[in-house]
This record gives C-alpha cells, structure tokens and sequence, in this order.
C-alpha cells in the first residue's frame, strides 16, 4: 500500500475525510434549507426559485455528481469506522455506563445515519425521479399533504438535527480544532445550527399538513 | 470520617488463562470497612478465598498511590469506578453503600487480552509508545539553566500530558475501543517541548500507524475517554495529535 492511501485508511485520516465530506454536506443542507426558505413567501417565489436553479443547466449536474460522490465517501468511510470499532471491543461489557462523555447524539450516530440514507432515497424518489410535468410546488403539496410523508419527514428530520448535533462539533475536534477560547462558541454554534436547521426543515411538512393555504 | 463497615455482593469475571471462556461468579463480602480502598477490600476477598482453598481474583496493581497506572478494572460499567478522577486503588469504599451488587470486568477491548480475572496485557500501549521512537538529547556539558525558554503555559499542557499514567482506561472506557487519548497524551508531551521536537512528523504517523495496526478502535469524539481518566487529561491533546498527523502527513 502505498504512503497516501495509507495516510487516508489510517484512523485520522478516515475520520478527516468523513469531517471534510461532512463539512460539505453541512453546506449543501444550508443552501438547500435556504432555497427552501421560498416556500415562506408563496408559491410563486418557490417555483420561481426551482425554476432559476434548473436554468442552470450543467452547473447542476456538477453539483450533483459532487453530491453523490461526497455522499458515498461519507458514507462508506462512515460504515467501515463502525465496523472497525465494533471489531475494536468484540467481547463487549456485562454492564455498560456512560461517564458523562456521550450524548444522545454521539451515541446515535450509526443510526441516525441510516436513517437519513434512507430518507435521502424516499427524498429523491419523491421529488427527483418524479413526473416533472407539474409545478414543483403542487409536488411538494402532493407528497406532504399525506400524513405519513409528513410525519416521516419530519421524523427523518429530527434524526439529522440529532446527527448535526454530534456532527459538527466532532468534524471540528477530528480536524484538529479545540480551544478552550472558542470550544463555547463552537458548541453553541452546534446547536444553533440544528435548531435552524430543524426549524426550516420541519415547518415545511408540517405546515403543508395543517395549513391549507400554504403553497397555494 | 464515618468508618462504617458494609456488606457487598460481587459479582467478578474469572477467566483461568487467555486461551480458556471465562464466565462471572458471585461473592458476598461483610464487614467491609468504608475507608478500605477497592483493592483493600479485593484483599479481603482473597484472603476469604485462600484460607477457603479456592483460587483468589487476579488483578493487576503496584503503588496503590495512584501514580502507577497499574490497577484498573470497570466496575458496575466504568472503568475504575464511579469516582471521577481517581484511578481503581484511590477508590474508596464509602462510595458504595450497604447491599449494593458490584459487577466487576476487565478493561475490554481486541488489544487487550484477558490474561486472568481482571490481568489484562496492556503492551500494546508499550509497542506504540516504542514505535513512536526516540528523542534527541544533547550530551556534554550542562545546558544553562533556563537556556531555552519555555513559556509557561506551554510548559503547563505538556505536564498535564505528560501526567498520564497508561493505565488503559481510555480504551477500556470508549465505546470504540479506540487508544486516541493515550497517544495524544503521548505525542502531546513531547511536541509542546524542544525535547523530543525534532522527531515530531515520524513520531505522530508511526504511533499513530501502530494504534491502527494493533486493532485498536478508530476515535469518534465521543469524550468517555476524558470522563474516566483518572488523571482527567482533556481530548484537547486528541485534537492536537490530530494537527500533527496532519502536518506530518501533509508537509512532514
């Protein structure tokens, strides 16, 4: 094996790499809770919005080929730090007790992840190989105005605010970033992070479902 | 200082050689005086055991100080105990309460083997400490006293690295199994110096090279490691192997 790929298998260097592509999908979720943002102010601002983004042309495949790619490396490198950890301890404790270091999002991480892998494919299924020949708002409205949709969503949605929650703070200790003059700062940028993640996110469905007028 | 005297049911992990299954057995101790540390009352137990001719509970200890890292097992699924900052020999008995049920396990963990009871072989924390090489000392006369200047916080973090004992809490500790905290120590104490500076790029990629190759777990920022450290050395020196790693990977 060569120097680079085994400075990229090793422990940090895995776990910088998950920090990076976790970084960059930090940034996609912004931008894509941002645009989403336009649902606030009608549907013609929303599709408008969708309208602008699909102008794009090429620009838009790019982005998504570098989606998909920084998805898979997150998510394989994700998959093969969990398998090396749980081989780490194979005969595990009778009685097991946090110490105070773990949160719940620490301790979900796995998990919460399947769960938004999963979500990402009923996400894209919904929306993206769908019949395009609507508007996109009255697709949004078609999809969450199902009671099960919406609540699925806004449960996957809790699951990636859980995720972030453990996420960002851990992306920035794997890459070396811990200070006892900003650790504060960057643990009450964690949770702002989530909350108006959460929020925008979790308004959506639940505002397609109670509020009639919405998107209209 | 109260001296109360308690009675406890043990439950502890008796495994005869590495080889063998082990499996736990329950005892019951009386009489346990609160100011006893936990291997004191261990003591007790086996001293019951011999005249009992059963076999008595292996575990590993030496200064009964605190300062050695040579004690540890978890108990009731911590390692060293409940008590924050203290390692399994300055755990003392008044922690505990009449009638509690005690479930005690060595430190877990692939690199760790269980060599009997609560014995487990912590070399692998010796092999990376031996990959990480050697430090430059300059013989000859005397260096001046304060020739090189340290600053004093500087000189601070490097002791409080350097306070680690090796005891293998943190990976007995972390769901991960991981040894982040023992080489961040480790690499800490050297880095923050002119002693041991020079060698600074080889020394965090081959520690860090052995951790992995021994099968310990990859870190995942968990903080279990600090919880339990009996010498509460911070993650921060984790987040400082890091930056090496990466200086050394990327420039080094």
């Amino acid at each position: 094996m060569g120097t680079l790929s085994k400075i990229i298998l090793s422990s940090i260097g895995k776990k910088s790499i998950m920090a990076v592509s976790g970084i960059m999908l930090g940034l996609f979720l912004l931008v894509h809770a941002l645009g989403n943002c336009t649902t606030f102010f009608g549907r013609e601002a929303f599709n408008s919005y969708a309208s602008h983004l699909h102008s794009l042309g090429c620009l838009i495949l790019f982005f998504e080929v570098g989606l998909v790619v920084i998805f898979l490396t997150h998510i394989v490198l994700g998959c093969m730090t969990w398998w090396q950890n749980k081989r780490a301890r194979p005969h595990s404790y009778e009685v097991y007790r946090s110490s105070g270091g773990r949160t719940m999002g620490s301790k979900t991480m796995p998990y919460t992840g399947i769960i938004i892998l999963f979500f990402l494919f009923v996400h894209l299924q919904n929306f993206h190989f769908t019949d395009h020949s609507r508007e996109i708002s009255a697709i949004v409205k078609g999809v969450l105005i199902q009671p099960f949709y919406a609540i699925f969503y806004s449960i996957a949605m809790l699951a990636l605010a859980l995720h972030i929650s453990h996420g960002f703070w851990s992306m920035l200790q794997s890459l070396g970033i811990n200070h006892p003059k900003y650790n504060s700062i960057m643990q009450r940028g964690t949770l702002s992070l989530c909350v108006v993640m959460v929020a925008v996110f979790v308004l959506i469905p639940a505002l397609t479902l109670l509020w009639p007028g919405f998107l209209l | 200082m109260s001296n109360d005297k308690i009675g406890l049911t043990l439950k502890i992990w008796r495994q005869p050689c590495s080889h063998s299954k082990g499996k736990f057995e329950t005892f019951h101790v009386n009489n346990i005086s609160s100011d006893m540390s936990f291997l004191e009352m261990l003591d007790v137990l086996n001293e019951h055991l011999t005249l009992g001719g059963k076999q008595p509970v292996a575990f590993d200890h030496d200064c009964r100080e605190g300062i050695c890292g040579m004690c540890g097992a978890v108990v009731n699924g911590q390692a060293h105990g409940p008590e924050k900052g203290t390692t399994l020999c300055q755990l003392h008995m008044r922690h505990f309460r009449n009638g509690d049920t005690l479930v005690i396990e060595p430190f877990r963990a692939r690199a760790f083997k269980v060599e009997r009871d609560l014995v487990v072989n912590r070399s692998p924390l010796d092999k990376i400490i031996q990959a990480g090489g050697y430090v430059s000392v300059n013989t000859g006369g005397a260096p001046d006293g304060n020739g090189v200047p340290v600053a004093q916080d500087t000189a601070e973090q490097a002791m409080d690295a350097a306070a680690c004992i090796g005891c293998g809490a943190c990976v007995a500790a972390c769901p991960n199994g991981s040894a982040m905290l023992f080489v961040g120590a480790k690499v800490s104490q050297l880095v923050l110096l002119p002693q041991g500076y020079p060698e600074r790029a080889g020394r965090a990629l081959n520690m860090v090279a052995e951790m992995d190759e021994l099968g310990f777990g990859n870190c995942g920022n968990e903080r279990e490691c600090e919880a339990v450290c009996p010498k509460s050395i911070s993650i921060r020196n984790i987040a400082r192997l890091n930056r090496e790693f990466f200086k050394a990977a990327l420039f080094g």
